[in-house]
């Protein structure tokens, strides 16, 4: 239970509900980089595993600190998967589509490390949340 | 660049946007907090009037209102009651529910509890199919996250409320999609539905009051608390307020889930969205609904999407597959694609679904065969009807849709097939016939060397030939060919 954040503890009120909220609002606005992988079922089947592995090894191989890669369900663009989208923080996310496993280690190492937005493969660069 | 060109997502919230294996990430974006406001702040009747209020509808197709099944369940007397969810998502071409579960699946388990909350029911069931392990192995997770947090099971947040759900999956029958066959499932009969009434609200598993919703109806739940009812009504039309999902598929560029507002033109959400048609070609018609849909021509495609609409259309909205056919799709053959399928997913318990649709798939498959005759339409419709009119539940009488709406829209196609035996996109392999062109051959032997049925003669360098009388349409020639010297007609 790592990823509820306070153990095994049962919230007894929407009091403990809203803490529990704070907590993770507050991990979410920390300085991380975030690298989200679409694994929904679309996303699996054109290969986002490999890409996921893929993302790891460059960022290990780089020495990189600081960057989470986190799966993420379909987001409705099926056609482009397998899909990366790059939350660094202060910047606009961008969402890369038809990402491959040479296409991953570029992420890595332009835009993470030089910041350089890899426009041939954008899919959206806004995103908007209602 | 814009990534929505007029979509709104209601139900689609948090899909490709949080970690579905992270309850966390979910409370994050506000999660629960619909259920707590539901359980300290709201009576069951009051949390019946929002969803009432709010104009929900079934997302499963019918298109229910939602809030007057709640009612209808809370109203019913009894202290077993159950919150059923239906994932037997088994139109081909559909998966917007897979999608939910897959990316978001703690705002269907919120929304459940919510519901129990409402009804007075303590038990939730989801009627998942087997054929979705990851959206099976999501909610697993998502269950077993949500009790330790005490957001599931007994005394929920302290509230004294207690609200427990479990799975279980479904064998993919197609007919189980149909709630009452559905529940004849859970209770380990046959997938077999039964007439109605008594509805579901007043004895539905195991005879006690049951309410059940789609997975997207109930991911909408969670908003409406929370946001309100007039909130939800901004969106959409007066009698289908909301936003619908629909898995677009087939000849369209951008294969994907989109949510848009009802209400909004066909056209807009396959040309825009969609970014049109596949290699340049042209629209022909959408399919809507599955099996169950039909066929809407292009001369139709600014059609506002609402449940009333398409089913003037003689379509219906479904739980929201819509394939998008291009000028090389031949109708009677999409007719005949979907009619096969209902046929074999008929359950057989009443006669005219059972071997109704078997009869009209014989016409059907006569038609794409060149035995055909102007006969055999009047047939079609005929039968069509009585099979739609007279079958037990929902399979039987939406499952002549697609040829109904064929045979209305697409009369000129089946006259072809009927009249010159030929099938004008080229799709019915019977009605085919493949020659090779003598002023294009080459004679480089490709096409006689990979011909299955070895029926192309012929020397090298000189033309070859096709045995029309051993030819078995298998495409392989016109595919080998280097110099495209073979064609069809």
């Amino acid at each position: 239970m790592e990823n509820a954040g306070n153990g095994n503890k049962k919230l007894r009120s929407w009091d403990d509900l809203k803490k529990l909220r704070a907590g993770e609002m507050a991990k979410n606005g920390e300085k991380r980089t975030v690298l989200l992988v679409g694994m929904a079922t679309c996303g699996v089947a054109a290969g986002a595993r490999d890409v996921s592995e893929a993302l790891a090894a460059e960022i290990k191989k780089q020495g990189l600190k600081n960057i989470d890669i986190t799966a993420t369900g379909c987001y409705g663009f099926c056609y482009a998967e397998p899909m990366v989208e790059v939350r660094v923080p202060g910047k606009n996310a961008v969402r890369y589509g038809h990402v491959d496993k040479d296409l991953a280690g570029e992420i890595v190492r332009r835009h993470l490390m030089r910041g350089e937005v890899l426009d041939k493969y954008v899919l959206t660069q806004e995103v908007t949340r209602p | 660049m814009s990534d929505n060109y007029g979509q709104v997502r209601i139900a689609l919230r948090n899909c490709g946007v949080i970690d579905p294996e992270k309850i966390g990430d979910y409370i994050a974006q506000g999660g629960y907090d619909a259920l707590a406001k539901a359980i300290f702040e709201m009576t069951p009747a009051e949390i019946i009037d929002t969803v009432k209020k709010s104009g929900l509808r079934g997302r499963g197709g019918a298109g229910f209102p939602t809030g007057l099944k709640w009612e209808l369940s809370g109203k019913s007397e009894g202290d077993e009651k159950y919150v059923m969810c239906n994932a037997d998502e088994g139109d081909p071409g559909a998966f917007m529910d897979r999608s939910i579960l897959e990316g978001d699946p703690h705002s269907v388990l919120e929304a459940m509890v919510i519901c129990g909350r409402a009804i007075g029911a303590r038990q939730g069931i989801i009627y998942i199919r087997a054929e979705y392990p990851l959206a099976v192995k999501r909610l697993q997770k998502a269950i077993g996250e949500a009790e330790e947090l005490g957001l599931l099971g007994d005394d929920i947040l302290g509230s004294g409320f207690d609200f427990g759900i479990r799975l279980y999956l479904g064998a993919g029958a197609f007919v189980c999609g149909e709630e009452t066959s559905l529940m004849n499932s859970v209770q380990g009969g046959r997938g077999e539905p039964r007439i109605k009434p008594p509805f579901p609200a007043q004895a539905g598993l195991w005879k006690k009051p049951t309410n059940i919703n789609n997975v997207e109806t109930y991911a909408n739940v969670c908003r409406i608390i929370l946001n309100g009812w007039e909130w939800f009504r901004q969106f959409g039309t007066e009698k289908s307020p909301g936003t619908k999902v629909f898995a677009l598929a087939g000849k369209v560029n951008n294969v994907g889930l989109v949510e848009v507002p009802m209400g909004m033109p066909l056209r807009h959400i396959i040309e825009v969205i969609g970014g049109g048609i596949q290699n340049g070609r042209k629209l022909k018609a959408v399919q809507t609904g599955g099996p169950s849909g039909g066929c809407i021509p292009e001369e139709h495609m600014d059609t506002p999407v609402d449940y009333e609409s398409l089913v003037a259309l003689g379509s219906i909205m479904g739980s929201g597959g819509m394939i998008v056919l291009d000028e090389d799709d031949c109708m009677v053959n999409i007719a005949q694609f979907y009619l096969k399928f209902t046929a074999e997913e008929s359950c057989g318990k009443c006669t005219p679904c059972r071997i109704g649709n078997r009869r009209l798939l014989e016409i059907l498959e006569k038609i794409t065969t060149g035995g055909g005759a102007e006969k055999d339409m009047i047939d079609l419709d005929e039968l069509g009807n009585i099979v739609r009119d007279c079958s037990l539940c929902g399979l039987g009488q939406s499952s002549p849709n697609p040829v109904l709406s064929t045979l209305k829209y697409f009369r000129d196609e089946y006259l072809v097939h009927v009249n010159d035996k030929r099938c004008p996109s080229k799709r019915c392999t019977a009605l085919l016939r493949y020659f090779i062109m003598p002023e294009k051959c080459i004679g480089c032997t490709v096409c006689a060397r990979n011909c299955p049925v070895s029926c192309i003669s012929g020397e090298r360098k000189k033309t070859h030939v096709i045995d029309q009388a051993r030819c078995i349409k298998c495409n392989t020639c016109y595919e080998k060919c280097p110099v495209n010297a073979i064609t069809k007609e």
